[in-house]
Formats: structure tokens, sequence, C-alpha cells
């Protein structure tokens, strides 16, 4: 005769075999590793609140599964984030992790969380690095390969009609992809290109060597407040009509703007999302963001909250079932949602193949914000997925 | 290279040089007074600009803005001292290192629940707004020009005070030997009180002068601090002359090698490359230029009073 213990104990572990396997799970963890302190602490909040903003629209759930958000701050050091995604990964058993601001922080972190089985969701970074020839399966940039604006605006000073060029971005992978991704669609010539340490303060010494070069315009990519340092001392140094300035959308951000003030204004910009982008989706996220915020989104805001919904989609799609990665990789890729930058779905290398617009600081009313000024690039797509055997 | 360039650049080292000064010669004196390691004077720094930004914007006038950034800088300063600092300095150096670094993070989570972490904004002046051409063909910007001045008037105060006051006759007794200053009854907490609140005080003006050029952001006081270091080892610790030196030092070798370094190297490595190695090597300049001084002065350049 079998013990009642015994009998007890198979009834219990078929009681958890059933809660185990059905098709819904009870919630999904989502730990999400950004930079909240410190100089870059403005984007990550930004990717945070917007992130935020698609749960809190659909009640606390994605795909119709509730979300726990575990957000950690990475303090922009990567021995920091490593060790973060390690502990989401092994204590609290995240299904996903997300929310990265630095190419070198990615470039750390993604590897521990593929090789775990798990998701990363970029709403940021996007190295050369995971496009190419090591492009990861369980990795999906839903923001921009790093090249991608800065191809714009190399297009774009080309179609001006501009010939000699002094460009500038910082010492780390971003900044190398940066210029490089200028140069792939620059057709004229480059008179000084310039490295700068990443979080440098005071361009003076730079700003003097480039007024001296005597460039027909300027290039520059400087992230968060290295940015605002750098466009208030150009301006400063009377450069603005001298020499035209052209950057990214990422040192012309409305946060920016804010910081920068009148500065800025007539600098065109480039960026795979506009808030003044015509479409209902966009329309809906910036009403809703600026009635929770009172202010306009940032770059920043749009792709934490396109990272949510893209997650949002395949949860959907899998019906809340995450056990077969396959299944939800495959819907991932499928990117079956209404994304506020307009057309927008993946490449092969699981980047993003998408529009890119060109943009003007203006001033409306007293506000200093961007406005749509044209499109660059229609369904553009980055210049590494050709190595990616995906 | 022109003459022009070199004579641009020299302009901007000095600014440079001034504005590390500011936050220098604090450092070394609580350094060589109070034998205080304060990794926490970037904070000041920082609270300065914040006030500076914050009282700009209410009042309209940016005069207004120094003024009360430096106030709330001696403030901020004075009550770090008491509430926190004055139990550390029978203490060993790491314990004040691990308590002033408490101070940062302490600081830099309050500026981000007042002011938000977005960067804020704050412009110079509107006369200072301009360009100047002090050196023919260049329009330098006005407000470099004015942080130079207002750098190298403090310098000279500096200078009166700690030469000239009874409490400067204190602070270099102090930095002589502590310990018999307070046996011929001076009431030497008061004495650590008024040099902090005075260290204070240069940090928050160096804050405010610094913001119309910057972004006023968290974390803005740690990145230069640790170029105000160097400056204190270089100049000696505890040597306002020293850390005035020191500073343009610094800031003259800083700017020249990020100016020229590529340039040179161009003549001898393709364009590329110099920019790249260029880049990289500028940015060590300063710590190659600290240990040679090191090597040839380990004490630094002027070594404060025997102590």
């Amino acid at each position: 005769m079998i013990p009642m213990r015994t009998l007890l104990a198979i009834a219990a572990l078929y009681g958890l075999a059933v809660a185990t396997t059905p098709l819904a799970a009870a919630s999904i963890k989502i730990g999400m590793i950004t930079t909240l302190s410190g100089a870059g602490a403005g984007m990550g909040v930004d990717i945070r609140d917007g992130f935020k903003l698609a749960i809190d629209q659909r009640g606390g759930n994605l795909g119709g599964v509730p979300v726990e958000l575990i957000v950690v701050d990475d303090s922009q050091d990567v021995e920091n984030a490593k060790e973060i995604a390690n502990r989401m990964l092994k204590r609290d058993e995240v299904d996903i992790v997300t929310g990265i601001i630095w190419s070198n922080l990615v470039l750390a972190v993604v590897p521990t969380v593929t090789r775990a089985g798990k998701f990363y969701i970029s709403p940021n970074a996007g190295p050369s690095a995971l496009a190419g020839k090591n492009c990861q399966p369980n990795f999906f940039n839903v923001a921009w390969q790093n090249d991608n604006l800065h191809e714009g605006m190399g297009q774009y000073v080309t179609d001006k009609g501009f010939k000699k060029l002094y460009i500038l971005a910082p010492n780390y992978p971003g900044g190398k992809d940066a210029l490089t991704g200028f140069k792939r669609f620059y057709k004229g010539e480059i008179i000084g290109e310039v490295y700068t340490t990443l979080g440098q303060v005071d361009y003076a010494a730079e700003i003097a060597n480039l007024r001296a070069a005597k460039p027909d315009a300027a290039y520059f990519f400087l992230p968060g407040g290295m940015g605002v340092n750098f466009v208030k001392q150009y301006a400063q140094a009377g450069l603005m009509q001298e020499i035209p300035l052209f950057g990214t959308a990422f040192s012309f951000d409305e946060d920016i703007l804010r910081a920068v003030g009148e500065a800025a204004l007539g600098v065109v910009n480039t960026g795979q999302w506009a808030w003044d982008l015509d479409n209902p989706a966009n329309k809906a996220f910036v009403e809703a963001y600026r009635k929770a915020h009172g202010r306009t989104p940032s770059l920043y805001v749009s792709q934490g909250y396109e990272a949510a919904l893209l997650l949002d989609s395949a949860i959907t799609a899998v019906k809340g079932d995450l056990s077969n990665s396959d299944a939800f990789r495959a819907a991932l890729e499928r990117a079956d949602f209404q994304s506020v930058r307009g057309a927008f779905r993946f490449n092969h290398n699981h980047f993003p193949i998408q529009n890119i617009y060109a943009r003007e600081v203006v001033k409306i009313g007293d506000v200093v914000t961007n406005r749509l000024i044209g499109t660059v690039f229609t369904d553009h797509q980055d210049a590494y997925a050709a190595q990616c055997a995906m | 290279m022109t003459a022009q360039l070199f004579l641009e650049q020299t302009l901007n080292g000095l600014q440079q040089g001034v504005t590390l000064f500011l936050l220098a010669a604090g450092l070394t004196l609580v350094f060589g007074v109070m034998h205080l390691i304060n990794l926490a004077h970037g904070t000041l720094y920082m609270v300065g600009a914040y006030v500076a930004a914050t009282v700009t914007q209410v009042s309209g006038n940016f005069l207004w803005g120094v003024l009360a950034a430096v106030a709330a800088a001696g403030l901020t300063g004075t009550a770090i001292e008491v509430i926190a600092l004055r139990r550390l300095y029978d203490r060993g150096h790491l314990d004040q290192v691990l308590a002033t670094f408490g101070v940062i993070l302490f600081f830099n989570e309050l500026v981000k629940i007042l002011w938000g972490p977005q960067a804020l904004f704050l412009s110079p002046p509107a006369i200072l707004s301009g360009t100047v051409e002090v050196i023919p063909g260049v329009p330098y910007p006005a407000y470099r020009l004015l942080i130079i001045a207002v750098g190298l008037a403090v310098a000279l105060a500096v200078r009166q005070l700690i030469t000239s006051t009874r409490t400067g006759m204190l602070i270099r007794a102090g930095a002589t030997d502590r310990e018999m200053v307070g046996a011929l009854g001076v009431a030497v907490n008061r004495l650590f009180t008024r040099v902090f609140a005075i260290g204070a005080m240069l940090a928050g003006l160096a804050g405010a002068m610094a913001g119309p050029l910057l972004a006023i952001e968290v974390g803005m006081g740690e990145h230069i601090l640790i170029l105000t270091f160097v400056v204190v080892i270089i100049g000696g610790i505890g040597s306002v002359r020293g850390a005035l030196v020191g500073a343009l030092l610094v800031g003259l070798v800083d700017t020249y090698g990020r100016a020229f370094l590529p340039v040179v190297l161009r003549g001898v490595l393709s364009p590329t490359a110099a920019d790249g190695i260029g880049g990289s090597l500028s940015s060590i300049a300063i710590y190659v230029l600290m240990a040679a001084v090191l090597i040839w002065r380990p004490r630094g350049l002027f070594q404060a009073y025997g102590g």
C-alpha cells in the first residue's frame, strides 16, 4: 500500500506541474538596467518613464499579463551593469532585460543575458558589434543601429552642398560608430576629425581649433550633458552664424533644448522620430505623456515606450507563455504594433528598418523645440545586416 | 598653427586654470590645515551652480544668482562640517574618504529630488553673451574673459587673506603645527569651521561662474574634483600659491594637449591614427605632468610651511 504521505507528495508535485504549465504565466518579470544617477540620468529617466507609460496605459499589464518591472540604476558603470544583470538573472529570475543607454555597457551585459537564454530588448544603444557578424538571436534593438541617425546627417549635409566638414565625437564605441556612420554617406572632404574624452565638460580648445580650421560646417555627436555644454559654448563663441552646426536628435532633444535654450535655434538634426510626426499612434502618445508629465516627450521617452509596445505585441502573440523561446522570438520579429514613428519593421539582424527624419530647432511660443522639416531616408537599414547570418 | 590660435588657446587654458583654482584653493586649505580629505568638495560646486541657476531665473539678475550661490555653498559647507566632518578629524583618511563619499551620494540624491534629473538652464548675462576681439581676428567669448578676471581677483583676495589677516595667520600656523596652535589657546574647532566655510564659498563661486558655460546637472562636481586633486598634489598640499600655479599649469597643459597634440602627431602619423592617438594622449597629459612634478618634487611645487 502506498503511504499517505507519498500520495500527498505525488498530488502536490502534480499540482505544481499543473500550476507551472498553464498557457499564461502569472506574471512576467522585466529587469530594467539604466542610468538614473550622474550626468546621464535624464536619458535613463526618460526611457523608464516611456516604458512605464505603456504599462500604465494597459493597467499594469503587457500582452494581458501583469508585469513586475524591476528598475536598477547602473550609474553608467560597466562593472556595475554586469553585476546588476547577473543579480537580475539569478536572484530575481527575470524573463527579459532592457533599458541600457550606453553602448559600452550593452556590450558587457548582452552576452550574460543571451547566454542565460533570456531576451534583451534595447531601447537605445545599438553598437555595430551586435548588428553584423556577432548578431544575437535574443537581442533586439527597437531604436536604431548606432550609425543610423549619423548616416542620415551625412546624407543631409551632402544634399545641402557642404564640402568641407569638421567632425567631433567622444572616444567610446558609440562615438566611433557615429563618425563612421556619418562618413558613410557624407561625400565631401573632412578637414578635422576629433575624439574627445567621454564626459568632457569644456570644449573651448576644440572650438578654437574648429574655428581656425575654417570648415563649411561642423558636425558633432555628444549625447546628454556633453551636448548641452558643447552647444552653449559653440554659441557663446559666436560660431552659430559663422559655421552652421549639425547634429543628431541626441543633442537637440526636448530635454536638452530646455537646458540649451535659444542658443540652439536653427540647428538641423536627424531623428527616427519627432513629436510632431503625423500619425494617430504618435498623437495619442504625445498627448498621454504631456498629460502625465506636463512636457513634450523626448526621443528617449519614445524609445522606452516602443520597447514596451514591442513586448506587449509579442507577449500577446504567445498568449503570455514565454517558455517557448522560438515562438516568442518569432513574435518579436514580427514587431506587430502601431509604432509612433510610423512605418517600422525589423531587419533579419533584429535592428530596425525605418525612416530617418530631419528636424529643425525652432521657437514655438516661448518654448524652444523641434519641428519636422523632411525625410532624409525612407526604409533605411544599417550597413552591417549583410554580415549577420541570422 | 597661427600665433592667434596659440594665444586663443592660452586664454582658454587660463580660463580653465582659474576655475580649477577656485576649487583647489578651498580643497588645499582643508587638506593642509584640517588634514581632511574631502571628496565632497565637488558637491559644493554643484550646489553653487544649481542655486545660481535658480536664483538667476527668479530674480532675472545673474549677480544675485552668484551671491546667492556663494552664500548657499558657504552655509551648506558649514552644515556639512558641523554635522558630519567634525567627527572625522581624529580618524584615518580612509574613514574620511568613505564618509565624504557618502556626503556626495546624499547631495546628489537631494539635488535630484529638489530639481529633477534633467539639466538646468543658465545663460550668461546679456551684455556678456557676445564676443570681444581681444586678439585681432579672434572673437573671444566675453563671459570667459570675465571668469579669468574674477578668478585672478579672487586669487589676490585669498592671498591678502592668508598673508595679512588674523584668520590667515591662524591658517598658516594651523598648516604648520595644528597641535601647537590648539595648545596656544586658539579655538581650533572654530578655525576649522571658518576654513571649511571659506573653501565652500570659493567652490560655490566656481560653480556659479561655470554655470553659464556648462550643463548644470547632478554629478557635475565629481568630474572636476579629480582635476582639482591633481592641482592640489602638483601645487603642494596646503599651499594656496601652489594651488594657483598648479591650476594654471593643469589648465594650460590640458588645453594645449587637446588643441595641439593631434596636430603635432599628424606630422608623423596618418590623420585617422593621429586624431585617435592624439585624443587619448591629451587626456592623460595632465597625469604625465603630475608624475613629472612628483619625481622632481615629491611634495609638490610649493610645499606648505613644513606641514
